[in-house]
């Protein structure tokens, strides 16, 4: 166990635990945009940024994917750690002036809009989409393509995301809204993946299953009953 | 040829490679390094055979193809040895005289020798030249001497005898103390103790360690492990396979950028032969001693020089930067130990461990020993790459070296250490040049990169140049490098095109250290160097664009009198 000191609170913690954490044990919160407990860390957003103090040195850095490896001092509300986050904010409401989630998280440290005028994006390049559909669905149907400001998350070669099984994990987790998913009809569609599902419904009381795409992707990945996903959960559970 | 198994055989190899090679033998050593091959010394070298062959000394006269010799500004280069006459500008209609004159008869051709502007006098040798003359070139120097291509000239030059050193009578720990006590610093841009970081690999425990050769080099105008790799590999080969020795690795990378198809080739070559005569692979020279190194070819993104950005190309991933909380020499290639260095860090290494740290630690300044390669480029008189101490000065290496300004213009600024080194000014000119004093003065050693600015430059159009190049070359990946660039982008070309505020130049200001701070990888935390060094040196360029609506060195167009009439 290692001991870690966070905003005068102390507490000790097994060697790697990382900083964001440690705070969280500690009911010390920290903003973040790209982090989630089901994801590996990914450092992308910068706004976790916490100041570790080690006597006269002390380094902004940020908290997500920093691992606690032996005694620190950290402190999240420090000025310059403020003043860093703050700046992080501004840059991102700069890129996408369309999340309330960052309005509050704006309002949170005090920031009235952004000094960059153009808002030019809806998604902030946080990942969170990509990931979850990489590391936890494990359908890998979209990805990073380009560099710098021109970086995006798109399905291969811009077109139909043709892996995706309209799970809507992305949906989920985007903090921005970036992500919709829509029903129309007999059909499922996340636009910003050009990806549109045909429903699959229930053999017994006709109500909506999943896509049928998803229905088979899971059928195959769990080795389920070819026939499993025709009855709706309910009526799966009746015949049984 | 029979592989070599042992110590005895080599040495014996290599005492015969010397003797075949006299050095009192007539030679012509024509380079061709990437700065000649633009200027046609392809042609230069097959006129040459064939003027040897007219003259019938086709079998006399040696006709040495050979890497960079680092005048560039000059070439094509050719050096009549043994005399070590240069032979500058060489064009296709002087190759007659060149074999029948000075070959044959051994007179100098006085319009080729290189003219001293001071002294109004023409120079007959190489050494007197005053661009070589205060240089000591001796990473760099061994090019102008040897075919890259051949494994024999290098022995003949005493290749792989540090090789021989460390795994005859050496133990790893001595190895790395003895890199450690020469003081050598990362020559890619860190300046990191080398050996501080030989030894933390060196004491992890792990079957599986790596080292890997960074030959990423992207810095614009920026070639000189370019013109090391492509003109003495072997020197690089024999480099990693000491440090290799000395952490533990069995395996090597180069990282090497597929737009050097020469670097490519010629290392190649060198691996190849080196596998022939067994100085690669299992128990090298009888010792144990089981390594090789692999070529991985880059297409050419910045910042895959960035070393967790480097690992996860070679590793098939995208070249994007991770976190670098856990050290590489913990985990670093497909998470095993790893010890990176670049292109120039690993040629030093044969030169320490031949010479001894004591020599080594003795050249150079306390604090950055041994010799740096800079590529000195822009508004100077004599561009090329040139290899001088640590600690000489900035108006040594731009005035006695490169010869000055052209046109007697008036030196403004150099920019070292790459695109996001910092611009010093004349005021500092006198400043010993080594790690720590670049880094004082707001700019960094890079990996050596040199750009001479004149007095028609403007400040603010060079920062917004080196920025607009970070932000195309940044991966996106993290927020304060991808926004950030950008915004200091649009500031800066708001203020070249006049309509910029102070409120424009506050934020610059704000946000510049916040970048430095927060970014995730080194690209972004050194990007504001351009734009901080600039407002540090030239704020009244900036005010006068503001404030005045007048760019003073009359290069930004929106602001020249013509176009606002």
């Amino acid at each position: 166990m290692i001991k870690i000191t966070i905003n005068g609170k102390k507490s000790e913690v097994e060697a790697g635990t990382t900083i964001l954490k440690a705070a969280a044990a500690l009911n010390i919160k920290i903003p973040t945009l790209c982090n989630h407990e089901l994801l590996e860390p990914y450092g992308a957003c910068r706004l976790c940024l916490v100041e570790i103090i080690d006597g006269d040195w002390s380094t902004v850095t940020t908290s997500c994917n920093y691992p606690i490896t032996k005694e620190i001092v950290v402190e999240t509300e420090s000025a310059a750690a403020v003043k860093a986050r703050r700046m992080v904010l501004e840059m991102l409401l700069g890129r996408c002036n369309t999340s309330p989630e960052l309005d509050r998280l704006a309002a949170d440290h005090g920031l009235k809009g952004s000094r960059f005028e153009l808002n030019y994006d809806d998604c902030i390049l946080c990942g969170q989409c990509e990931r979850v559909c990489r590391e936890v669905v494990g359908a890998n149907a979209i990805t990073f393509a380009q560099r710098g400001v021109d970086r995006v998350v798109v399905p291969p070669f811009g077109e139909e995301a043709e892996q995706c099984i309209g799970c809507g994990a992305c949906v989920y987790l985007c903090p921005t809204g970036a992500i919709q998913i829509q029903e129309d009809g007999e059909q499922k569609i996340i636009d910003r993946w050009s990806r549109v599902l045909e429903l699959k419904y229930c053999k017994s009381c006709g109500v909506e299953v999943a896509p049928v795409f998803q229905c088979d992707y899971l059928q195959k990945k769990a080795d389920l009953p070819e026939d499993f996903f025709d009855l709706c959960r309910d009526c799966r559970v009746a015949q049984r | 040829m029979k592989k070599i198994e042992n110590a005895a055989q080599l040495d014996a190899y290599r005492k015969q490679c010397a003797a075949e090679r006299d050095p009192d033998r007539a030679m012509i050593a024509v380079c061709t390094g990437t700065g000649c091959q633009a200027h046609g010394c392809d042609n230069v070298v097959e006129g040459l055979k064939q003027e040897l062959v007219n003259a019938g000394l086709g079998d006399k006269v040696e006709l040495k193809t050979t890497g960079c010799h680092g005048y560039c500004e000059k070439g094509p280069l050719a050096v009549v040895r043994p005399e070590g006459i240069l032979y500058q500008r060489v064009k296709e209609k002087h190759l007659a005289d060149i074999v029948n004159k000075t070959i044959a008869k051994g007179e100098v051709l006085d319009k080729l020798l290189f003219f001293d502007p001071a002294t109004k006098e023409r120079v007959k040798l190489e050494k007197d030249v005053p661009f070589y003359k205060l240089q000591e070139r001796l990473v760099f120097g061994d090019n102008g001497y040897i075919d890259p291509t051949s494994i024999e000239d290098y022995l003949g030059i005493g290749g792989y005898q540090a090789l021989e050193k460390v795994l005859t009578g050496m133990d790893a720990e001595k190895v790395v103390a003895e890199v450690e006590e020469a003081g050598l610093r990362g020559r890619g841009g860190g300046g990191f103790p080398t050996g501080r970081k030989w030894a933390s690999a060196a004491n992890v425990e792990s079957e599986v360690k790596y080292v890997i050769c960074n030959a990423d080099e992207g810095d614009p105008g920026a070639y000189m492990d370019r013109s090391l790799l492509e003109g003495n590999p072997h020197a690089i080969v024999e480099g990693m396979m000491i440090g290799a020795f000395a952490i533990g690795a069995t395996a090597g990378y180069v990282y090497v950028r597929n737009e050097y198809p020469q670097a490519v080739r010629n290392l190649q070559c060198a691996l190849e032969s080196a596998r022939e005569l067994g100085l690669l692979g299992e128990n090298i020279l009888g010792s144990g001693f089981n390594f090789d190194i692999h070529i991985s070819k880059g297409g050419g993104a910045f910042v895959c020089g960035e070393s967790s950005a480097l690992i996860a190309s070679i590793e098939g991933e995208v070249g994007e930067p991770r976190a670098k909380h856990i050290h590489m020499a913990e985990s670093g290639l497909l998470g095993k130990p790893t010890v990176l260095n670049n292109v120039e860090t690993w040629a030093n290494v044969p030169l320490i461990i031949n010479r001894g740290a004591v020599w080594y630690k003795g050249l150079g300044t306390e604090k950055s020993s041994g010799t740096k390669i800079f590529s000195l480029v822009g508004k100077v008189k004599n561009t090329g790459l040139v290899e001088v101490p640590m600690g000489i000065s900035l108006r040594q290496i731009i005035f006695a070296i490169g010869g000055g300004i052209p046109k007697n213009r008036a030196f403004k600024a150099v920019q070292t250490g790459g695109p996001s080194g910092g611009c010093i000014p004349a005021e500092h000119l006198d400043m010993p040049v080594d790690f720590d004093a670049l880094t004082e003065l707001g700019s960094m050693m890079g990996s050596g990169g040199m750009i001479v600015m004149d007095d028609q430059t403007c400040m603010v159009d060079v920062a917004k140049y080196f920025v607009g190049f970070l932000k195309g070359e940044s991966c996106g990946k993290c927020t304060t490098c991808r926004e950030g660039l950008q915004r200091m982008y649009e500031i800066l070309d708001k203020i070249t095109l006049g309509t910029g505020t102070m409120a424009d130049l506050e934020l610059l200001e704000e946000m510049a250290p916040v970048i430095q701070q927060a970014s995730m990888c080194g690209l972004g935390k050194t990007a504001p160097n351009p734009v901080l060094s600039t407002l540090r040196y030239f704020r009244d360029e900036y005010l006068a664009h503001i404030n005045d609506k007048k760019c003073p060195a009359g290069v930004c167009k929106a602001l020249t009198s013509d176009t606002q009439a």
